[in-house]
């Protein structure tokens, strides 16, 4: 699949940024006045900005309202009911926290279930597709939401709960990584199923349809980024789950903090552009290709 | 709407004769000329005549070589376009509400002016069936002609997909595969009609009928005595020539031997 920025900056900072509003959701002792305005500023600019970054790639921004109609089938649809609806409610909570220092923990959490749910909402917009084995898998909402909620306790500095939460979502993501590796063989297509034809022998694709890549091949077939995925795997797990938690470990400084902030969505963005870079779409195979 | 129908009350769709498939590209051409100046927006293409020629196109020819073991390689050219699934997937993923599947007669259509140009219903189609246009940002996909099968301006003889009316080879068709009498059903049962990647569980309408096996180069040399000619008619004018021309050399059995 092709990495298009909108949808890796989508998917990091906002999942980043419902991380958060979800442990400002659930805090027994919320910040408030000008703490709490630092807090939901950073929560808001990154969940807004992803959710902005995302209409990018539209065809039609100006129609992006009739995405809320579908959400009987549609994921996407879903998605983004659930982000406006944790955006509201979390806006609310806010400016309680913020104006007047008034801590409702039944909007706030609702506010961080609503935050969950967009997460995993966006995760099922992967995790439903069928035609592309390696996201096909419940691993993927278990991904998605492991990195967003140990993003959201990093950002909220949560150094204790963060630091085990680093230690699963780097597991978690080894593991999506591995079974990702075999799942196209396992869903058993190929070029002969494809085709139909693959009973009467080995089939090779001879001659494409056209003689320069059309729309299909440049979404679909991407196959620059599996060249170094291997290095960049390690760079992934090293900067998201490795660097911050030894961070977390040296005696607390702002500064490392900070950096091991940075270093975590630095490994978040690596890995969100081989989800998308190393992933195949089985209409590559009419091509011969993956 | 993007909710499946139960059922639909026809299944209009096509069958794909492989085996007669010559891969000319003219169902590709008719079908570009007559969807880029029919249903919704044109078919655009960018660079149209520079080194890089890109655009948009409903239906596509792949050509493959399929070789059994021990066999000669066999060429197969095959047409893929939208295969009208029963459980679509493009569908259901829509967030709008612009792809839909009808309920009268199952073809999956786009209502243009709904499309977003998000691009998840082409990110669902196993096939490559939609393609996003360039210049309008819609998706773009096959209508099966749905402004030719029922338009009463046209021929009767027109009132099938522009694909179908034009392939020189007869080797698409079009039909109701609800009705089990139709053409398409008693092709499809015949022939041993096939649904491509049925693993994916999207139980395409279209069928695609398998090449007939072809035949072995040892089978033509048994028959070859039999295929030697044999002047049945011995009398007359062209019996006498007959004679004659065999006794001069180089006669196929003087060689013989």
């Amino acid at each position: 699949m092709h990495p298009a920025p909108s949808v890796i900056i989508f998917t990091t900072l906002s999942g980043l940024g419902f991380g958060l509003l979800l442990w400002l959701g659930m805090a027994s002792e919320a910040p408030t006045g000008w703490e709490a305005f630092a807090f939901f500023a950073v929560a808001f600019a990154l969940s807004v900005g992803g959710l902005a970054a995302s209409t990018f790639h539209l065809g039609h921004p100006e129609r992006a309202w009739r995405a809320f109609s579908q959400w009987k089938t549609s994921w996407l649809s879903r998605e983004g009911i659930c982000a406006v609806a944790a955006l509201i409610v979390m806006g609310l909570y806010a400016a309680a926290l913020i104006f007047f220092g008034r801590h409702y923990a039944i909007l706030g959490w609702l506010g961080a279930w609503l935050s969950l749910g967009t997460i995993f909402t966006t995760s099922m917009i992967y995790g439903q597709l069928a035609s592309v084995p390696r996201w096909n898998t419940s691993l993927t909402s278990v991904l998605y939401l492991t990195l967003g909620i140990t993003g959201g306790a990093l950002l909220f500095g949560k150094v204790g709960i963060a630091l085990p939460l680093l230690l699963l979502a780097g597991a978690v993501q080894i593991i999506w990584w591995l079974t990702g590796d075999k799942a196209f063989a396992a869903r058993g297509s190929d070029l002969g199923t494809a085709t139909g034809l693959g009973e009467g022998g080995k089939v090779r694709s001879m001659a494409h349809p056209h003689s320069s890549p059309n729309y299909l091949m440049r979404e679909f077939i991407y196959v620059v980024g599996r060249k170094h995925s291997q290095k960049l795997r390690a760079i992934s797990f090293i900067l998201m789950a490795v660097l911050p938690a030894v961070l977390l470990l040296l005696p607390f400084s702002h500064l490392f903090a900070i950096v091991a902030v940075l270093s975590h969505v630095a490994g978040v963005a690596v890995s969100r552009w081989l989800f998308f870079a190393e992933a195949e779409h089985v209409v590559g195979l009419y091509y011969g290709m993956r | 709407m993007t909710q499946l129908p139960q059922s639909t009350e026809r299944k209009l769709g096509l069958v794909i004769d492989l085996d007669t498939c010559v891969g000319c590209h003219a169902c590709v051409i008719s079908c570009k000329g007559w969807n880029t100046e029919n249903y919704g927006a044109p078919l655009s293409d960018q660079n149209a005549y520079g080194a890089d020629p890109s655009g948009t196109f409903l239906n596509r020819v792949h050509t493959y070589e399929v070789q059994a073991e021990g066999a000669a390689a066999q060429t197969v050219h095959f047409p893929k376009s939208c295969l009208h699934c029963d459980d679509a997937p493009c569908v259901t993923v829509c967030p709008t509400g612009a792809s839909y599947k009808r309920q009268e007669d199952g073809i999956v259509l786009v209502n243009e002016d709904a499309c977003i140009g998000c691009g998840l219903c082409a990110w669902a189609c196993p096939y490559g069936a939609r393609e996003l246009d360039k210049a309008e940002g819609v998706m773009k996909k096959c209508t099966l002609c749905v402004d030719r099968i029922y338009n009463e301006n046209l021929p009767e003889e027109d009132r099938e997909p522009a694909c179908v009316r034009t392939c020189p080879a007869g080797a698409r068709h079009f039909g109701d595969f609800a009705d089990p009498d139709s053409n398409v059903s008693r092709l499809t049962a015949k022939r041993g009609g096939m649904d491509l990647m049925p693993e994916l569980g999207t139980k395409p309408t279209n069928k695609y009928l398998p090449p007939r096996p072809k035949d072995q180069l040892e089978q033509t040399d048994m028959l070859a005595p039999l295929l030697d000619i044999v002047a049945e008619d011995t009398n007359g004018f062209l019996g006498w020539l007959d004679q004659q021309l065999s006794r001069l050399p180089g006669d196929n059995k003087q060689r013989g031997k």
